[in-house]
């Protein structure tokens, strides 16, 4: 099956090991994947900022780059999110009837990994291993815009040799919110806090989500905390296999 | 306000002072975790939710868009029962006829139910000035009135207070305004329940005028409806003389088989209930049966200017059960003061903005106080897309303000999309930035220049990539290799 | 009086005209309405009993002959001398608390400092409601005016198996909202105090209900 990775701004630059981990996800389970050049961003943080008229280049480019792909396969719930859910009120906004058009052709084609392992590629059991301890944030553009339900939790289960710990009151936001995390610190932290306090609740070695941003947030704050906590992206551990051993 | 931060909003200022303080976060957490559990409790009975959900979307939305009909339909059918109607431009034009007709009545004070539109309005304030007492019957605007203090709930009003700050409140305070709290006096809700009482009664028995809000006001009938709880609401509408309701324009609903669906919806969503203790149906007047005389104000007051916009104007179907606020982690963790308005939580910051517009701080700040989490959509029963207008008041807070830092951010993310436009530039720009991840190495970052010191203060920041993935892949998969 | 200003009226109506003029706001006529007309409930006043006991009310449960016997209980439960009757309550039920109570009607009206004075209301209701354990007081003969049920401590409320439906719409197509109505789902109750809820606060802090099976 041909796939088109969508590697998002944020994993490009800043985690690149979690869009290499889905690139290995994808290919074990015998996708052929393109990486399209001309891709660069999802155009969330113009949007959600309130800079439509700015995310519109980035809409372009998107649909530039991926119109024509059957897969779009993206390790963010967030930016699968805002490309289903967000490219058209851009695109109408710019009055460009063109774009509105191109945009629904291409984002019924984009998923957020789990959603493509589990109802395009029918699999939950992707032979990852990894015996360790982990619990696992839900983020809420998973959760609440694409509705992916429990999902990447089928996957993990599936993992050989981990162990996975309910985090309690998992569905609550952890602060993040784009922006959000400079224009409010001090409420963004203190969300951070409280989630961080949960997974250090449940004894976890390692914190996973399906959004390296949310990651960013908490990972910045488990760091400062130096309590020893990783961040892990869903498709860090879903890579790993015991022959890496 | 913090001088530090120039230019920068007043919800993140007003915030950080309510997240420092242990106090209202522990009042506020317990609170907020109770009544969300018992809303999820009793919308879970109900196998139909979605559906009466869209249903009471649906018959909102059809109001707002024949508005003008209903609410000519809803004065004739008030008139043709005995009432009185009034429109109200603004809160003043509101509170002048309110006063002049209070004045009419030769009375000096009046007894009030719950209500948010004379919250909004500032009635009580402008009663006072006329010389005229206006007495918060529900219990905890009593609590919120004799402290002086400003309500931060739209349910609950003093949320932020806990039992034992309640009761110092009672025994300082009520000696002051009528009946004094019992000298042995304790914490338990029960005591203060019956002390609000005693202070409330010879009130209530000697009240002439009443004043109060509506839940939903029924076009076709000319009914008034007042969902509540205590029987405060009962007293105000039943024993005194005369009876004036202030009513936001946006009450309405059509017809009598409406209220099927609303009152499913407000009571479990509000406070977690069936159905609340009590639910006050009037027509007008009632020869022998309460009040004889009935004025009802139609509030305006920047409503018919949110309708204008097709997005914005669904924050109008709002029945203010106050379940988004019940939800929000930002709610529960700023408080209601923090967002400067009568409505606060996320229905606060998509409604707030529109009535008064977003050319102060305060209000442009609202939009930005959220996550866009979604927890708010999910609960709300009459399925308000409150995060896509948050995102859209957002747009219309960056289209309309020019001041410095608005400018500053501008160029900013004007800067950022010109290099999201287009691979190259993208591409070049995480060179750089790769250089400098290099040179720290995985290690993350502690301290960075503000603004993004922000992030910083108490977070880590990640270094870029020494590598991103798009220079990996063409060294790896395209056989062309950096063209550094 | 002052009359009411035709140039707010105008504005406000104008304002909301050129609002509504401009948009494209889709067809919001048709409402769909595909929620449950009706519950499945096994035995209506079984529901109904359970779900008001919830409220923390006194329920009691009799056929026609024995009401009496359970209108006195509750009025003896709740230690209630001064009770009043309205107009049009079945005399059947309420003469044996005429024989053993001072009860008295509202005709002539009884004065607001006669009603705080009285113990107790005996009334009927108009229709109950299953699911949220409700009844409803259209304030008709054997219910009297607002009042009546408002200020006395102790409210005895008989509801008759057969006026019982399921839900709110059942209970809303019953209803005739011409005239003032009160719904009443337990004793009065706030929850203001750290979300607590505490019954009792200013409507009757002691709710009877004698649901009476064959009527």
């Amino acid at each position: 099956m041909r796939v088109a990775l969508f590697a998002t701004c944020l994993g490009d630059t800043l985690f690149p090991g979690a869009v290499r981990a889905t690139l290995r996800v994808l290919e074990r389970l015998g996708c052929t994947v393109e990486f399209p050049p001309g891709q660069t961003c999802c155009g969330q943080m113009h949007t959600n900022t309130g800079y439509h008229e700015q995310a519109v280049p980035a809409v372009r480019s998107f649909v530039a780059a991926f119109e024509g792909y059957d897969h779009v396969v993206a390790p963010s719930g967030s930016c699968v999110g805002s490309i289903r859910h967000q490219h058209g009120i851009v695109a109408e906004h710019s009055g460009d009837r063109k774009l509105s058009e191109a945009v629904g052709r291409v984002s019924p084609h984009v998923h957020e990994l789990s959603e493509f392992l589990v109802d395009v590629l029918g699999v939950t059991d992707v032979g990852a291993y990894f015996p360790h301890r982990v619990t696992y944030h839900p983020t809420c553009h998973s959760l609440r815009m694409l509705r992916v339900g429990d999902k990447p939790r089928r996957l993990l289960s599936e993992v050989r040799g981990i162990r996975l710990l309910e985090l309690p009151e998992a569905e609550q936001c952890c602060g993040f919110g784009g922006t959000f995390a400079l224009k409010n610190p001090d409420v963004s932290v203190a969300m951070g806090a409280d989630k961080t306090r949960h997974v250090r609740e449940t004894g976890a070695e390692v914190l996973c989500a399906s959004d390296s941003s949310c990651l960013m947030h908490l990972g910045g704050l488990l760091d400062r905390q130096r309590e020893g906590i990783r961040t892990m992206h869903l498709a860090e551990i879903l890579a790993g296999t015991e022959e890496d051993r | 306000m913090s001088g530090v931060d120039l230019g920068m909003p007043a919800f993140p200022d007003a915030a950080r002072q309510a997240v420092r303080d242990a106090q209202l976060r522990h009042n506020l957490g317990r609170a907020t975790n109770t009544i969300r559990n018992k809303r999820a409790a009793v919308v879970d009975e109900l196998d139909d939710w979605e559906q009466l959900r869209a249903s009471g979307a649906a018959i909102k939305a059809h109001t707002l868009s024949r508005l003008d009909t209903y609410l000519e339909q809803f004065e004739s059918a008030v008139t043709a029962v005995g009432g009185t109607v009034h429109w109200a431009r603004d809160a003043a034009e509101a509170n002048r006829i309110v006063t002049d007709l209070v004045r009419e009545t030769g009375e000096t004070e009046a007894v009030k139910v719950k209500s948010m539109a004379t919250q909004e309005i500032g009635l009580n304030e402008a009663l006072a000035s006329a010389g005229i007492s206006a007495w918060e019957t529900d219990l905890a605007e009593l609590i919120v009135q004799l402290d002086e203090d400003r309500p931060s709930h739209i349910l609950v009003p003093a949320i932020h207070r806990n039992r034992s700050e309640i009761r110092e409140i009672f025994r300082r305070e009520m000696a002051g305004s009528g009946t004094p709290a019992p000298t042995d006096l304790t914490a338990d809700p029960v005591q203060l329940a019956e002390a609000a009482r005693h202070h409330l009664r010879d009130k209530f028995l000697r009240a002439n005028v009443a004043i109060s809000g509506a839940n939903f006001a029924v076009a076709e009938t000319g009914s008034l409806v007042v969902v509540e709880s205590e029987g405060n609401g009962r007293m105000c509408l039943t024993m005194p003389e005369h009876l004036i309701s202030v009513v936001g324009i946006e009450k309405l609903v059509p017809s009598w088989r409406d209220l099927e669906v609303f009152l499913q919806l407000l009571p479990r969503s509000s406070t977690g209930e069936r159905m609340n203790p009590y639910t006050s149906v009037w027509n007008g007047v009632t020869e022998g049966d309460g009040p004889s005389s009935f004025h009802v104000v139609l509030l305006d007051n920047g409503r018919s200017e949110a309708l204008a916009d097709e997005i914005g104007s669904q924050a109008l179907r709002c029945i203010r059960c106050s379940a988004c606020l019940n939800v929000c982690p930002v709610y529960e963790r700023a408080g209601g003061h923090a967002y400067g308005s009568v409505y606060p939580g996320p229905i606060g910051a998509v409604l707030t903005p529109q009535l008064y517009g977003v050319e102060s701080e305060d209000t442009a700040s609202l939009p930005y106080a959220s996550t866009l989490c979604g927890a708010c959509y999910d609960v709300c029963p009459v399925a308000i897309e409150i995060p896509e207008l948050l995102v859209h008041l957002r747009n219309r807070t960056v289209r309309e303000r020019k001041g410095w830092f608005d400018r500053l951010s501008s160029t900013a993310m004007r800067g950022l999309g010109w290099v999201f436009g287009d691979s190259k530039r993208l591409g070049r720009a995480q060179r750089i930035a790769s250089l400098g991840g290099r040179l720290f190495g995985r290690r993350g970052i502690g301290r960075l220049p503000w603004p993004l010191s922000r992030w910083t203060d108490a977070r880590d920041a990640p270094a870029p990539a020494p590598e991103s993935f798009r220079q990996w892949w063409e060294r790896n998969r395209t056989g062309n290799g950096d063209e550094r | 009086m002052k009359r009411p200003s035709r140039d707010a009226r105008e504005a406000v109506l104008g304002s909301v005209r050129s609002a509504l003029a401009g948009g494209q706001r889709g067809s919001t006529d048709s409402i769909p309405r595909e929620y449950s007309g009706k519950r499945h409930v096994e035995s209506l006043p079984d529901l109904f009993r359970e779900r008001v006991a919830e409220y923390r009310a006194e329920v009691r449960t009799t056929d026609s002959s024995e009401a009496p016997e359970a209108v006195l209980g509750a009025l003896e439960a709740a230690a209630a001398r001064r009770v009043v009757v309205p107009e049009g309550f079945p005399a059947r039920w309420s003469e044996p608390v005429a024989e053993r109570h001072d009860a008295f009607g509202d005709s002539p009206r009884l004065s607001t400092a006669a009603l705080e004075n009285a113990d107790a209301v005996l009334t009927t209701c108009t229709v109950g409601i299953a699911t949220t354990g409700t009844m409803v007081l259209d304030h008709g003969p054997g219910q009297g005016r607002r009042a009546l049920t408002l200020l006395p401590d102790t409210h005895v409320c008989l509801v008759a198996a057969s006026r019982i439906v399921d839900d709110v719409p059942a209970a809303l197509a019953e209803l005739d909202p011409t005239g003032p109505m009160t719904f009443i789902s337990g004793p009065s109750a706030t929850s203001d105090i750290e979300l607590e809820r505490v019954e009792g606060v200013h409507g009757p802090r002691n709710l009877h209900v004698v649901v009476v099976g064959d009527v």
